[in-house]
């Protein structure tokens, strides 16, 4: 019995032993530095976003607010002066930010997830080379896709016009947030089809064939046997586009506009105000909004993102 | 006219030609076993017939029906895969009418087929699992369970039991052959384990590189091997393969086995030969299994021609039910199978019983059965 106990107990206190203290000590020394380092700014900007505008700009930044006050968190939602004159806050554009993330997060997932569906289950000739192009796509840098996009974009929009001419409705042609969902879509293709694609490739393609055998439609192997087991790889790519989709800029202030900006170019048109004084309380507050939707999208998934990023590791 | 039917069936992928023009029947209620080393296209052939692979060139027929262009799920099969595949997101009783629900068949009709097959195979207590919480041999059963369930003409089965640890293995064997008696369903099956083709089959197919070496039934392909391939092949230890010369003296042929430093061993040719293709002083590979060699005592009774010579005894395997013993005939290595306690040791001189009515003789230079 206590032999049985030690030969139990005796492995962890040998690897104990074999960190001294001074090594723990320099371990956790770096850790909590670097956790500080990092944390410092996020703690700088709840505490500014806290005190009231003569406190930040008389103060010392890393004081703890005096006065506590929620008004800037209020006026950045629901005041705040965007660009040159309205004073509508945020709230608008945070909700033409999920306007565009939902829609375009879910259908860059789903044909990312039917791509690599086809590109691992139903191999065509050439399926190799459509892959490679669709990881081409990956690399194409943000910048050098906009007057293309401007171009196609141009098109949407006439046809948006013929189409309200005839009919009295233009059935989302044109109108900058579902201009933004189609960018973001076709952007994140690439992507999502890449995450799919090797998920599947070690997805047993003998249930595949089963399914045939039991009668199953193209359709319905998907819906059925493919989509259900693929949750560690959807939250991975949900969490990966929501993230770049919500933090984009470029897209969002080159093809939209005025009211239709998302969150990002509010924040920045309340920011880089010229006009009156800078408030600083405000844009911190503005900020930590704009940031909150990745921030609890990681928080919730962030254990899956890892765990299905590892996966698709050694799988793959 | 048989029941499955496959006429000059051909397979490329590309310019590799993996099936070669295989001609097979298959009576109702038979149970034929696909058996060959790996790479000898039987999974090929096997997906053929299932409709997953698409076919060059031929026919297949089931009941009379050509089944070459239909859709897997149209013919009217069902398969049972070596992984199981089973769906992992299902239960196992949604597993098993997974099927039928894409058929369109009615809930409460898929429910009663389930809990039939499920009385049958004794899973009934499993119907609410998953299958990530069933142990090897339980998913073996549910897997055939879904191929039962639907009823089809004809059960695939690829590799079912290589998964499975050996006693296992040797239990669901058992089970499947007894499924195989009772229910009388038309079983196609694939296994590079000849064991399992022996006991399980009905007729087996021996194929190579795509070919078919030999068509029959068990005890066909044991005894008269088609070729050396299948001689080789089929058996455990496997057939000792002998080279010889035939020596004609009065019209009677007789073998001569060349031993190094010892007398040849002549004898007469053995009766399954055709005696009009040996000719005098021609090359010829002996073939004789392990068991048709042995101590005098154990020989066959039966038996009309059994020729005893000493031989010196390489060495001795005991393997509990009988002694293994190794001796050197014409530079090869001859296993010959004695009783357990048989006293031998290595070294010693000891009589060696052959069988000839158990012998066959092959010719060296077409490989293929005299």
């Amino acid at each position: 019995m206590t032999a049985a106990a030690d030969l139990i107990t005796a492995t962890p206190r040998r690897e104990r032993a074999r960190h001294s203290l001074t090594t723990r000590v320099v371990i956790y020394g770096l850790l909590i530095f670097f956790a500080f380092v990092y944390l410092i700014p996020l703690v700088v900007m709840v505490m500014t976003s806290l005190k009231p505008l003569d406190e930040v700009t008389g103060g010392n930044m890393f004081a703890l607010p005096h006065e506590l006050t929620f008004a800037p968190w209020i006026d950045a939602w629901g005041k705040a002066r965007i660009g040159v004159s309205e004073t509508t806050g945020i709230a608008g554009y945070f909700w033409n930010s999920i306007k565009m993330v939902v829609p375009a997060v879910i259908i860059s997932t789903l044909l990312g997830a039917l791509n690599g569906y086809v590109l691992t289950k139903w191999r065509f000739p050439g399926h190799k080379l459509v892959f490679g192009m669709m990881l081409f796509a990956c690399f194409i840098p943000f910048q050098s896709v906009i007057i293309p996009m401007a171009v196609i974009l141009g098109w949407f929009g006439q046809f948006g016009n013929t189409l309200s001419d005839l009919t009295g409705f233009s059935f989302g042609f044109g109108n900058p947030t579902v201009n933004l969902v189609f960018v973001h879509t076709v952007y994140g293709l690439g992507f999502t089809t890449l995450f799919f694609r090797n998920y599947y490739e070690a997805f047993p393609t003998e249930l595949v064939k089963a399914a045939q055998i039991d009668g199953a439609s193209f359709f319905q192997i998907f819906r059925r046997i493919l989509l259900p087991n693929s949750a560690p790889i959807i939250i991975v790519t949900v969490i990966y586009q929501f993230t770049n989709i919500w933090n984009d800029f470029l897209f969002g202030s080159t093809f939209a506009a005025g009211d239709s900006s998302p969150m990002t170019v509010a924040l920045n048109n309340i920011v880089n105000t010229s006009t009156g004084i800078v408030e600083y309380n405000v844009n911190m507050a503005a900020a930590i909004i704009a940031a909150a939707p990745t921030l609890f999208v990681y928080i919730v998934g962030g254990r899956y993102f890892v765990r299905g990023l590892m996966a698709g590791a050694v799988k793959g | 006219m048989a029941f499955l039917e496959i006429d000059s069936l051909r397979k490329r992928f590309g310019s590799l030609e993996i099936l070669k023009g295989i001609d097979l029947t298959l009576d109702k209620g038979g149970f034929l076993v696909l058996v060959g080393p790996s790479g000898c296209g039987k999974s090929t052939l096997l997906n053929t017939i299932a409709g997953l692979e698409t076919i060059s060139s031929g026919e297949i027929r089931i009941d009379g029906d050509v089944i070459n262009d239909l859709h897997p799920s149209k013919r009217d099969i069902a398969m049972v895969f070596q992984s199981y595949a089973l769906y992992p997101n299902m239960t196992v009783a949604q597993n098993m009418a997974f099927g039928m629900e894409m058929r369109g068949v009615p809930k409460q009709e898929r429910d009663k087929a389930v809990a039939e097959v499920a009385k049958t195979l004794q899973i009934e207590h499993l119907l609410k699992r998953r299958p990530s919480q069933l142990s090897g041999g339980q998913r073996q059963r549910v897997a055939m369970g879904r191929a039962l369930v639907r009823q089809p003409r004809v059960f695939l089965f690829d590799e079912p039991l290589s998964n499975l640890d050996a006693k296992l293995r040797v239990d669901m064997r058992v089970e499947i052959k007894r499924l195989h008696s009772q229910t009388g369903t038309t079983i196609v099956y694939v296994t590079h384990d000849q064991i399992e083709a022996m006991t399980l089959a009905t007729r087996i197919a021996v194929l190579k590189d795509g070919e078919l070496q030999q068509v029959g039934s068990p005890y066909e392909v044991y005894n008269s091997p088609a070729n050396l391939f299948v001689a080789d092949f089929m058996g455990s230890p496997s057939m000792n393969l002998i080279e010889a010369k035939i020596a004609r003296t009065n019209g009677a042929a007789s073998i001569v086995l060349e031993r190094p430093g010892a007398e040849p061993i002549v004898m007469p040719a053995p009766v399954s030969a055709d005696a009009t293709k040996l000719r005098d002083g021609g090359a010829v590979i002996f073939g004789i299994r392990p068991e048709a060699v042995s101590d005098p005592e154990s020989a066959d009774r039966n038996s009309k021609h059994i020729a005893t010579f000493p031989c010196r005894v390489d060495l001795v395997e005991p393997a509990g039910s009988d002694t293994f013993v190794v001796t050197t005939i014409a530079g090869k290595e001859v296993t010959a199978r004695m009783r357990a306690d048989a006293d031998v040791r290595p070294g010693q001189n000891v009589s060696f019983a052959f069988n000839l009515d158990k012998a066959v003789l092959f010719d060296p230079a077409s490989t293929q059965r005299i």
